[in-house]
């Protein structure tokens, strides 16, 4: 099991996250259904407090591991300082203007690209998102330290480059419109304009 | 007639600590209903951005965002929370509250701090955000330098007010009177930090009788003791930011601006969310524990169940809070690895164990005791304990590296986790709160329609779980949460948030006319005449049974 992209993982979370929150609402509405009848009811099942424990252990843990094990983009992240990238592109972001290369940021399929924004004022977001507004990757961007994004694009498509920190009312202008592109792969996800990454 | 007299609410009646409660209650309410209309008008603006008083301005839009936490977690749970443990630290201890004076200087600071951060954004449009990084707050480009003074002074006040509550909250616990009179300042402090409950569980595993039978303090009083703790170091860190901001606008007011860049905007995040997330992770989580606790044995009238582990798990949480914050910074690639792992990760999660520890020991408690009566403070408290089932895994699986990357900063975080802790948990939890201290701060006044009690019930719950889940699901579909959108983006999801949204707001007009028509508008105006009865105790001997956790 891999995710690789964002709305893979997501379309999981959504699934799983939904179960749950209908186990966990279920589970108060029957005690609190149980609780006030005269008839005592017996417990479903009998729940040892050590195992409720531990199992809120492996959950919280294992989560962790489990992502860590099947998005690929975390080790990467963790371990970017000894990937060398295919690509560098260097952003600058001054007074609410993303200051991009000359070039036109276009990426070969599978290449891993390093993106190195700077900030020289504000705090701001650098996030990328797919045509129908759906966000492929982001990070946060402050003034005075590092901000760099590896990221390895395995899917086509046009992506939009939004500021995804707040910095004020005019940064909500910020925002570039097909800002980068991905081709070069076999996969392309037909059900989004622009793609899939 | 009873919207002028009441049902048979006496406010004459009412001593100087009932009343300086029910002050702090009525204000709280008021303020909430504030951050409920603005929260929708900003639900409103994300469908058409054109509706007044946006106008289509972000401008406008993030003024209202601005004050919204401001309002809805200052003016009204703070004030309300502190009402309540100013009036139920003296209860539980059977001691008299150290200053009811002081309780007056605290609602009144928190009101006038409100309002006046209320104002700077109202008039100047002052919209840093209550996330305040740096150095947006002084960015004089943007904002006018007035209006952020005026903004820092209204949190100070505040803060100064918060203050007031912690000062008078530990003055009470310490005060060795009544049935503290034989007790030392350490074996308070002990017991404070819950330091007894673990010594019993290490005596216990090593076959020694416990190392306290009774314990100098009842489990909520350690509660609020523990929750307090965060609550100083929160204000601190808040009113050292204000400070730091205070001092750039006014230079920057007399001509003589300061660089900018002379303060570190990672580490000022650092230490910014460090103080920020003790109101989240440890203030509310502890606060909200020990009120579960303490609601659980005065519906059941028994003992609390696995009191001693639950006396550690506070103690534990104690630590816990104090080491999550990086939660916050995992996008943030300046951030060392290892702290995002420790403290973003590995520490964050166990917030699930201490929180899902607090739910069972919650559950079970109530389960030993059934049958129970469908009591309102027994609807509300199950409410608060769904609110936080599912808050607290929704922010846990956030504050994971692969999920933050595709998260960070949508509306997941603020709807799924932050609106529905808050909305559904904190304050389900904050109603079966009132409805139990009701008859006891109104000398048994009668409410005026249960039919509106449980409208509001359903209301709230529904409203709340609903407006969270579309905010979350837009969040997912990649929606940002402090921007503003004008194409209709995520106009299905917006629609529906603000649907449920207004059952939330509704639920409120619903609760304020059954309060309204319980007390009487002559009842309303009598909470804030002085009181003839100067007592700043309740009931010393009322049912030990429920004193006794």
């Amino acid at each position: 099991m891999s995710f690789s992209n964002s709305l893979e993982l997501l379309s999981f979370h959504w699934m799983a996250y939904t179960i749950y929150a209908f186990i966990i609402i279920s589970v108060v509405a029957w005690f609190g259904y149980n609780l006030t009848r005269k008839e005592k009811v017996k417990s479903l099942v009998r729940i040892p407090f050590y195992g409720y424990m531990a199992f809120l252990v492996a959950g919280g843990v294992g989560h962790h591991i489990f992502t860590y094990n099947v998005v690929p983009w975390v080790s990467e992240d963790i371990t970017r300082h000894e990937i060398t990238p295919d690509k560098t592109y260097d952003i600058t972001i001054k007074a609410h203007q993303f200051y991009l290369p000359k070039e036109k940021m276009v990426i070969e399929c599978g290449e891993k690209v390093m993106f190195n924004v700077v900030s020289e004022d504000l705090v701001y977001g650098f996030g990328l998102f797919r045509q129908d507004h759906t966000m492929v990757t982001q990070m946060q961007v402050n003034p005075g330290s590092r901000n760099d994004l590896l990221w390895t694009f395995n899917h086509n498509g046009v992506f939009n480059l939004m500021s995804t920190e707040y910095s004020g009312p005019r940064g909500n202008k910020m925002f570039i419109k097909d800002a980068v592109e991905v081709r070069g792969c076999d996969t392309t996800v037909a059900m989004l304009e622009g793609g899939i990454q | 007639m009873t919207l002028i007299d009441g049902v048979n609410f006496k406010p004459e009646s009412l001593s100087a600590l009932q009343k300086v409660t029910l002050r702090a209650v009525v204000m709280s309410f008021l303020f909430y209903g504030l951050a409920s209309i603005e929260g929708m008008i900003m639900r409103v603006a994300s469908v058409v951005p054109d509706i007044p008083p946006v106008h289509g301005e972000p401008e406008h839009f993030f003024s209202i965002m601005t004050v919204h936490p401001i309002i809805g977690l200052f003016g009204s749970t703070y004030q309300l929370v502190f009402a309540a443990f100013m009036f139920l630290v003296p209860y539980l201890t059977k001691k008299p509250l150290y200053s009811v004076k002081l309780a007056n200087v605290v609602w009144l600071l928190i009101t006038i701090g409100s309002a006046t951060a209320w104002i700077a954004a109202f008039i100047w449009q002052y919209a840093p955000l209550y996330t305040l990084y740096w150095p947006l707050p002084a960015d004089t480009n943007q904002f006018k330098t007035i209006g952020g003074i005026v903004f820092i002074v209204g949190v100070a006040l505040i803060m100064f007010g918060t203050f007031g509550f912690i000062y008078n909250i530990y003055a009470t616990i310490f005060a060795r009177v009544g049935i503290h009179k034989n007790k030392t300042t350490k074996e308070l402090l002990i017991s404070g930090f819950g330091i007894d409950g673990m010594l019993n569980l290490f005596h216990k595993l090593t076959g020694r009788p416990p190392y306290t039978k009774e314990p100098a303090l009842s489990l909520p009083v350690v509660a609020i003791f523990r929750g307090t703790v965060d609550t100083f170091l929160d204000a601190v860190v808040i009113l050292g930011a204000g400070i730091l901001v205070l001092v750039y606008l006014v230079a920057d007011g007399i001509g003589s601006p300061l660089d900018l860049a002379a303060i570190d905007a990672l580490l000022y995040k650092n230490w910014f969310w460090w103080g920020l997330d003790l109101v989240a992770d440890g203030l509310v989580l502890i606060y909200v524990a020990g009120s579960w606790y303490l609601l659980a044995t005065i519906i059941t009238g028994q003992k609390l169940f696995m009191e001693n582990v639950a006396r550690a798990a506070l103690m534990l949480e104690l630590l816990v809070s104090w080491m999550v914050w990086s939660h916050h910074l995992l996008a943030d690639q300046g951030q060392p690895e290892m702290m995002k792992l420790v403290s973003g990760e590995m520490v964050t999660a166990f917030e699930l164990l201490t929180q899902g520890l607090a739910l069972f020991i919650t559950l079970v408690t109530l389960w030993k005791a059934r049958p129970l009566k469908p009591t309102m403070e027994l609807k509300y408290l199950l409410g608060g304990l769904v609110g936080f089932g599912l808050a607290v895994p929704a922010g846990i699986i956030q504050a994971d590296m692969a999920m933050n990357r595709v998260l960070h900063n949508t509306q997941w975080i603020i709807g799924a986790h932050v609106h529905i802790a808050i909305i559904v948990g904190l304050y389900m939890t904050l109603y079966s709160v009132v409805y139990v201290l009701w008859p006891l701060v109104t000398n048994n006044a009668t409410l005026w329609s249960k039919k509106l009690s449980n409208a509001h019930f359903w209301l709230h719950l529904i409203g709340g779980i609903g407006m969270g889940a579309f905010m979350g699901m837009a969040g997912l579909d990649g929606m940002l949460r402090r921007h503003m959108y004008f194409e209709g983006e995520y106009q299905t999801y917006m629609i529906l948030a603000g649907i449920f949204g207004s059952m939330i707001l509704l639920a409120w007009v619903l609760f304020m006319v059954n309060i309204i028509m319980s007390v009487g508008l002559k009842g309303l105006v009598g909470i804030f005449l002085p009181a003839k009865d100067d007592t700043a105790s309740y009931g010393l001997d009322p049912e030990p049974g429920l004193v006794k956790a």
